[in-house]
């Protein structure tokens, strides 16, 4: 509930119909998915029309209107860039294990879908599990990392090849400049350069 | 020296995460240096710098950004003004502004305060998309950071008030579009407005707005403490500055780069992304910016530079300068089958020709794959491809047209030769239902 006040605050006054999104993915996050109570509790939390907080968690594809698993909820790449480096082999491997798309596991513990873009296409192929980003993935990979979930453990998230964000695989072709790093470029500059003559100008920082 | 721009002239030192995120880090490698001087000088200076400097929008429309703040009302009213800056990054290749937010947030916070000083904005939001959890924690614990030291804030050191929220969104790619995006931020499905009223005018909540793509903000600062000259000596005449490009797809070593604007497409391949997988002369064809920007082949990639003037020429787009390369053994026809499949998923339903021409595409699309489609249904894809670009409110339903126009255009052969195999009894492709042809 602070949480849900806090969101609100965001807004100007009587504009608390903006934090629904955020409000819904509170619900989802404590949840697990969106129900319908749910939706109409939020409705009168935020002074809305039930159908207008439907509409949006039916819009939005990121709100499951359905229970999802227990373990994890696993959110495959499918869209061109992972495409091309072999989200297919990945999506086939949670097919095998888990069933058709957007279903439930038979055990019930795990969730999967194919989704479009995640935004992580210099680390393809990857996946979001329970909303943590596993990048440049390989299918022996994938599937020991669904092991550990099935395992009740959470693998940390990031690379599987272990590069740090999109740094260039066998180190970078830039950003080796120490002088980068020294601190040189945070000295106080002493006029900014095409300012405006002086009189305009405040004092500058010491 | 590989590429173009040297060390010394990149504004996101910290790209892949290897420093300080925090404001320590993010101070000592420049950031909020010599803000407060900037807002010490007149709201038309920063708008005049930012427009010498050449700075066009860097989320794909290059609009030019100091321009783009002029149009705000010149005089405050009793609505008040607002920033909203766009990280709802969801084209597919696009993956740019992902590692700005993460790795060098106190440069965007930054720019943040001083475009909204550039408007005369005293809120701004940034809305993010949904899937990026880890980023957004790590945007709240920056901006946090960046309240604790009086940078932003109520009465901050910087002389300007300005509170700076984090918003996000549902996953839909659809609110990429600023109009969409401000009714999502408004706790709205995101279906885009009709313009006009253009948001200078009439934004979120009926007052004037402006809005941004994450990395023209977070460039601000940087211009400013070194210069608009200094920036737009990169690159070719209206085509100024620096600007992060990816790789993805099958090259050797897909990553995120920052390079001068108007390096030529094959250089910054080679010099960066470690050449495509197996060679130059394997390369089949490259999607320039984002999967909505026609598809190039690998002579048009050989000479064409990254810049928004230059791509035109062989009748494609920079977008957001994120390519995706194909090699020679894609099934080209299959990749654009699945981003007609992205549109159809991503339309939000609003007009009729996008909501039922996406889906018709992506089933022929789907025909084309197999070769069970007609020959004359080439024509008619065409067709209606041309009919739903330009014919809708937002740009989705040209993104969703212009990936097959240039797939047909530079690659026609392949579906032809397809769909005669098929014809003939031998399906080459993958998959293919071998029984349909008897």
């Amino acid at each position: 509930m602070k949480q849900v006040q806090w969101w609100i605050s965001k807004y100007p006054d009587g504009r608390q119909q903006s934090a629904v999104i955020p409000v819904l993915w509170l619900v989802q996050k404590q949840e697990g998915w969106v129900s319908e109570p749910a939706i109409r509790a939020v409705a009168d939390l935020l002074k809305m029309a039930t159908i207008r907080v439907y509409e949006v968690a039916t819009f939005y594809t990121m709100f499951m209107l359905e229970p999802v698993g227990t373990m994890a909820l696993v959110q495959v790449c499918g869209t061109t860039a992972c495409q091309s480096r072999g989200s297919e082999a990945l999506l086939e491997v949670c097919r095998k294990r888990f069933g058709p798309d957007s279903h439930r596991s038979a055990d019930g513990k795990f969730y999967w879908q194919e989704v479009e873009c995640l935004g992580a296409c210099s680390n393809a192929p990857m996946a979001a599990i329970n909303d943590r980003y596993y990048e440049d993935l390989t299918v022996e990979g994938f599937e020991k990392l669904l092991d550990a979930f099935a395992a009740g453990q959470t693998p940390p998230p990031g690379s599987e090849i272990g590069r740090q964000g999109s740094a260039v695989l066998g180190g970078n072709s830039t950003l080796n400049d120490p002088k980068l790093y020294d601190g040189s470029a945070a000295k106080p500059i002493k006029s900014l350069p095409n300012a405006a003559p002086k009189g305009k100008a405040k004092a500058p920082v010491a | 020296m590989v590429g173009i721009l040297e060390d010394k002239d990149r504004i996101f030192t910290n790209i892949y995460g290897l420093q300080d995120w925090g404001l320590e880090g993010a101070k000592a490698r420049g950031c909020w240096n010599a803000t407060r001087e900037m807002l010490g000088q007149s709201h038309e200076w920063v708008c005049e710098q930012i427009r010498e400097s050449g700075l066009r929008g860097r989320g794909g429309g290059g609009f030019v950004t100091g321009f783009k703040w002029t149009l705000m009302p010149q005089q405050l009213s009793e609505r008040p003004h607002y920033l909203v800056v766009n990280a709802d990054e969801s084209e597919p290749g696009a993956c740019k502004d992902r590692e700005i937010i993460r790795n060098d947030p106190h440069l965007l916070i930054e720019g943040c305060m001083i475009a909204s000083y550039a408007i005369r904005a005293h809120t701004a939001y940034i809305y993010i998309r949904g899937e990026y959890v880890a980023e957004r924690e790590r945007l709240e614990a920056a901006i946090k950071q960046a309240y604790a030291a009086k940078l932003i804030g109520k009465d901050n050191v910087n002389g300007w008030d300005f509170d700076l929220h984090v918003t996000h969104g549902g996953g839909a790619y659809i609110c990429g579009d600023e109009t969409a995006l401000m009714e999502s931020l408004e706790g709205k499905k995101g279906q885009p407005r009709l313009k006009p009223p253009f948001p200078a005018g009439a934004g979120i909540y009926g007052c004037p707005t402006t809005i941004n793509n994450v990395e023209s903000i977070a460039v601000v600062g940087t211009i400013l403490r070194r210069g608009a000259g200094w920036f737009s000596s990169f690159g070719r005449p209206k085509n100024a500055g620096t600007k992060l490009m990816a790789a993805s797809g099958h090259v050797n070593k897909p990553s995120v780069v920052e390079e001068a604007m108007s390096i030529p497409m094959r250089q910054l391949i080679e010099d960066h992304f470690g050449g495509v997988r197996g060679g130059w002369g394997k390369l089949k064809a490259v999607i320039p910016g984002g999967v909505s920007m026609p598809m190039i082949t690998r002579e048009q990639a050989e000479t064409v530079l990254m810049d928004f003037d230059d791509l035109p020429r062989v009748q494609s787009r920079l977008g957001t300068a994120t390519m995706i390369l194909f090699d020679e053994d894609t099934d080209l026809v299959r990749v654009i089958a699945r981003v007609s499949r992205f549109f159809k998923h991503e339309s939000c339903g609003q007009c009729t020709p996008c909501r039922e021409g996406t889906g018709w595409m992506w089933r022929v699309m789907e025909r084309m794959v197999t070769g069970e489609a007609e020959m004359r249904e080439i024509d008619m894809l065409l067709d209606v491809a041309s009919q739903v670009e330009g014919h809708t409110i937002c740009g989705l339903g040209d993104a969703a047209a212009w990936p097959i126009q240039g797939l047909f255009r530079n690659f026609r052969h392949e579906v032809e030769d397809r769909i005669t195999s098929y014809r003939a009894g031998k399906p080459h492709v993958q998959g293919a239902a071998l029984v349909a042809a008897e």
